[in-house]
């Protein structure tokens, strides 16, 4: 282990920015990062070991105890949960002879839950040593079982098992006519920089992750810092349940994506740039790299790109599952090597981002935006969409519809016009941005997609009148809690306190004052959290809690108060110390009548 | 003429680079804090200082003063949410005042009184937190502890040392050591460092001291945590 590790910390230059890679690889070679290596790490990379152990602790795919030399992870999500998670888990269970959350006796094969894994049009979907496998069945199931028994290595299984669909059905500003590689930036040197930052500022474009900061004034404000050391961060850590649009866009459109990062590179004077990609998505890494190896001969990145006085890298960093690292300072603080933690504002990402030095951080689609709309001019996107939300905006659509995949839409598309162009029927309602969104019921289909009225990252989940709302806000309440930070209080404290508060009521054992307690409870939170996950977390409740307020209502027991334990379970020890189980040893849990 | 901001309708001066807990201080206006202390960089996370300014909530400790800002600090809405989250903290741990050796030198404690806490308002999380007894002088108990940081930030910036750090995600995060065992003992921690002295709570304590100072004559048995707070951080300002 010793000269692998050396090995290791050689090909990342001794580089504590690099740590997270360094961990990927050791969990990969042994399952979990062993004691010694933390030690060898910290003293090879000049860090403490309490960084080393910090950073273990808190990216769920890495692990201080040993995991199975097959990791299996089973998507968590609610749209797996839909395409049938419960039995596909229930079958390995059995199948593999191992349980949820455990390593099997031998140590082989361990299984447990991951975040949602960006396959929500293809799941149920699990990761095998962190890659894709989509559309689980129970054959499959039992071909996985067999390659495992034989102790086949992962890069040895059939490709059919991990083959990713893109599933792009909508085509529209962004997804039709392709540009070729370079053609962004041959046409914004001719037209000159300045004038194509004017282009992008009067496209009108917004961010695309959901916050929708304008683009132009971000990448203004960031070249207007008086440094040679801009850095352009590409934000591929689409971790929101329920969309998978960044997928398709580096699988399909990667030349897009790296244009318009080179692209904004060349007009805020960065030479430096990242893709942080989420450790989900470890299938497109290979490609990805090879890409920019094409790019690299292409001469649209390196030295003197285009021949311009132009110099720009693009390194790709992988997450290793963290929702939290979506939020640009956190993905910030985890490309240089710690725990994904938002950071306070004051000083924003344009002013002080990556190891202090002027940062633009955009989502995938905002590249891809930007490089096409090098090409095309800003008008031909302003002239699409709405006032305030100009252009289109791909969605990730998902749930019960007869055709689930990307879908761009212009902004200002109604409900009603997407659901029909996707074949939804029997709609309950429409989860719109993901947990961190919105829920919308069937009477708002007239709503539209735009930043002024249902803003979204690009997740759209559609449930028919089959689904039961509360299990859907149970699952996205279970989601937060397991993906907050925990540097703030009300985030910490409050995203468990919220999930334990909604499991009482959702089984059965609230009573009057619970649901009242339950949005007040919300409240604080959305008010008091450091960032966008703990200020959002309580949405899920919120929004179906203003729709469907007898729903809740209907799970409460009639009495006014009911205790948040089991009296009964509590007494579950005592009676085997004593080895009864008659009637007198249980205990109901409030005197009848 | 000083630049000012307003808090509560009061004009306050401040100098460039000043944060709003830092002018309040300095003017008198105590604002509730857990994690914030001056003589260390500002961390942001206990969200007790959280103040509206021109309408929206910001860390005191963190934000900068800048001219014309409009901050509500002594408001009930504010109040009562820093009693909530005052809560939160208090069943997150495992927290028994009348039997902690820190009771009336505990910050935790005297922010609870000031802002009127009377129970835990929420269900506890009776998690199960170990001890750390194993140094001669010294002693962590991460019941107690409520992960202000203020030890890992005074054993780095004052002590010159990495003794401390936060790991863990959500409600798993706990405080761990830096060696080799795990253990408090095996690192270079002396009990004449800062952060040996630094904890809020009784989280962090110095051994063979705990009732040399009776019940009665603590630091807040006679005095809120406000006035205790301001005299003795505008000292340490003014150093």
């Amino acid at each position: 282990m010793q000269t692998f590790i050396e090995d290791l910390i050689t090909k990342n230059n001794y580089q504590a920015t690099h740590l997270l890679a360094v961990l990927r690889a050791v969990q990969t070679q042994y399952h979990h990062i062993p004691k010694a290596a933390i030690e060898q790490i910290a003293t090879l990379l000049l860090i403490p070991r309490t960084q080393i152990i910090g950073v273990i602790e808190f990216y769920s795919f890495f692990h201080l105890t040993p995991r199975g030399q097959y990791e299996l992870l089973i998507s968590d999500s609610i749209t797996d949960h839909m395409l049938g998670k419960h039995e596909m888990t229930a079958y390995i269970e059995q199948k593999l002879n191992v349980k949820l959350g455990e390593v099997r006796t031998d140590g082989l094969v361990s299984f447990d839950n991951t975040s949602c894994t960006g396959l929500c049009d293809q799941g149920p979907a699990a990761l095998i040593n962190g890659y894709a496998l989509p559309h689980l069945t129970p054959a499959k199931i039992d071909q996985m079982a067999d390659l495992i028994n034989q102790q086949l290595p992962v890069s040895a299984w059939p490709k059919v098992l991990f083959d990713v669909k893109d599933n792009v059905i909508k085509s529209s500003l962004l997804l039709a006519h392709p540009i070729q590689p370079g053609e962004a930036l041959h046409t914004a040197f001719k037209r000159g920089l300045k004038e194509t930052l004017k282009e992008i500022d009067m496209s009108g474009l917004r961010g695309r992750g959901g916050a929708g900061f304008k683009t132009a004034t971000k990448w203004q404000y960031c070249s207007e810092e008086k440094t040679d050391e801009h850095i352009v961060v590409c934000n591929a850590d689409e971790g929101e349940p329920g969309t998978f649009k960044d997928r398709v866009l580096l699988n399909a459109y990667a030349h897009h994506v790296f244009e318009g990062m080179t692209l904004c590179a060349a007009i805020i004077g960065a030479k430096k740039g990242f893709l942080y990609l989420r450790g989900e998505y470890l299938h497109l890494y290979d490609q990805l790299n090879a890409i920019l190896a094409d790019r690299l001969k292409l001469g649209l990145l390196g030295q003197h790109i285009l021949g311009a006085n132009v110099d720009f890298d693009i390194e790709i960093c992988l997450g290793a599952g963290a929702y939290i690292c979506g939020e640009e300072s956190a993905l910030i603080e985890s490309l240089e090597g710690k725990m994904g933690i938002p950071r306070n504002r004051p000083p924003y990402p344009v002013t002080q981002g990556y190891l202090g030095k002027p940062t633009v951080v955009n989502n995938v689609e905002t590249f891809m935006a930007a490089a096409k709309i090098a090409v095309n001019g800003g008008e031909w996107f302003a002239a699409m969409g709405t006032e305030k939300s100009k252009g289109t905006k791909i969605l990730s659509i998902c749930g019960d519809c007869d055709n689930p995949g990307i879908y761009e839409v212009a902004f200002g598309a109604s409900i009603q016009s997407i659901l029909d162009d996707c074949g939804a029927k029997d709609v309950l309602g429409i989860q719109i941005g993901g947990p961190s969104g919105t829920f919308i019921s069937n009477t708002e289909l007239a709503r539209k997609i735009a930043f002024e009225d249902l803003a979204t990252g690009g997740s759209f989940i559609i449930f028919n009148n089959t689904r039961n709302i509360l299990d859907i806000v149970n699952n996205f309440t279970h989601f937060f809690a397991h993906e907050s930070c925990g540097f703030c209080t009300p985030c910490r404290v409050g995203t468990s306190l919220l999930k334990n508060q909604l499991d009482k009521i959702v089984n059965g054992h609230g009573s009057a004052g619970d649901v009242v307690a339950l949005e007040e409870l919300c409240q604080l939170v959305k008010t008091q959290s450091h960032c966008g996950l703990g200020q959002t977390a309580a949405n899920p409740i919120l929004t179906t809690l203003e729709r469907y307020p007898e729903l809740y209502q209907a799970q409460l027991k009639k009495i006014s108060y009911e205790p948040g334990f089991d009296l009964d379970a509590a007494l579950e020890t005592a009676r085997r110390l004593v080895n009864r189980d008659d009637v007198a040893a249980h205990l109901t849990q409030v005197e009848e009548g | 003429m000083a630049k000012t901001i307003m808090i509560d309708g009061l004009s306050i001066p401040f100098e460039e680079g000043q944060t709003i807990m830092q002018a309040a201080t300095d003017a008198g206006v105590y604002i509730p804090h857990l994690c914030h202390h001056p003589e260390f960089s500002p961390h942001g996370s206990c969200k007790l200082c959280t103040v509206k300014v021109n309408g929206r909530n910001c860390s005191a400790c963190t934000f900068p003063a800048m001219e014309g800002q409009e901050v509500i600090n002594n408001a009930k809405d504010l109040n009562a949410d820093r009693q909530k989250i005052t809560q939160m903290l208090f069943v997150e741990g495992n927290h028994f005042c009348p039997s902690c050796e820190k009771t009336g030198n505990c910050q935790l404690q005297a922010v609870a009184y000031h802002l009127n806490m009377l129970d835990d308002h929420f269900p506890l999380f009776y998690q199960h937190r170990e001890m750390d007894a194993s140094h001669a002088d010294l002693l962590i108990d991460h019941n107690r502890c409520i992960f202000c940081t203020l030890c890992v930030r005074a054993s780095h910036e004052h002590d010159g040392k990495e003794v401390f750090a936060i790991s863990g995600r959500g409600i798993n995060k706990h405080l761990i050591v830096n060696s080799e065992s795990g253990l408090l003992k095996d690192t270079d921690i002396s009990a004449k460092d800062k952060a040996a002295h630094i904890c809020p709570t009784g989280a962090i304590l110095i051994k063979h001291t705990a009732y040399q100072v009776p019940i009665g004559e603590r630091i807040y048995d006679h005095q809120q945590i406000d006035q205790v707070s301001l005299n003795s951080e505008q000292v340490d300002h003014d150093k």
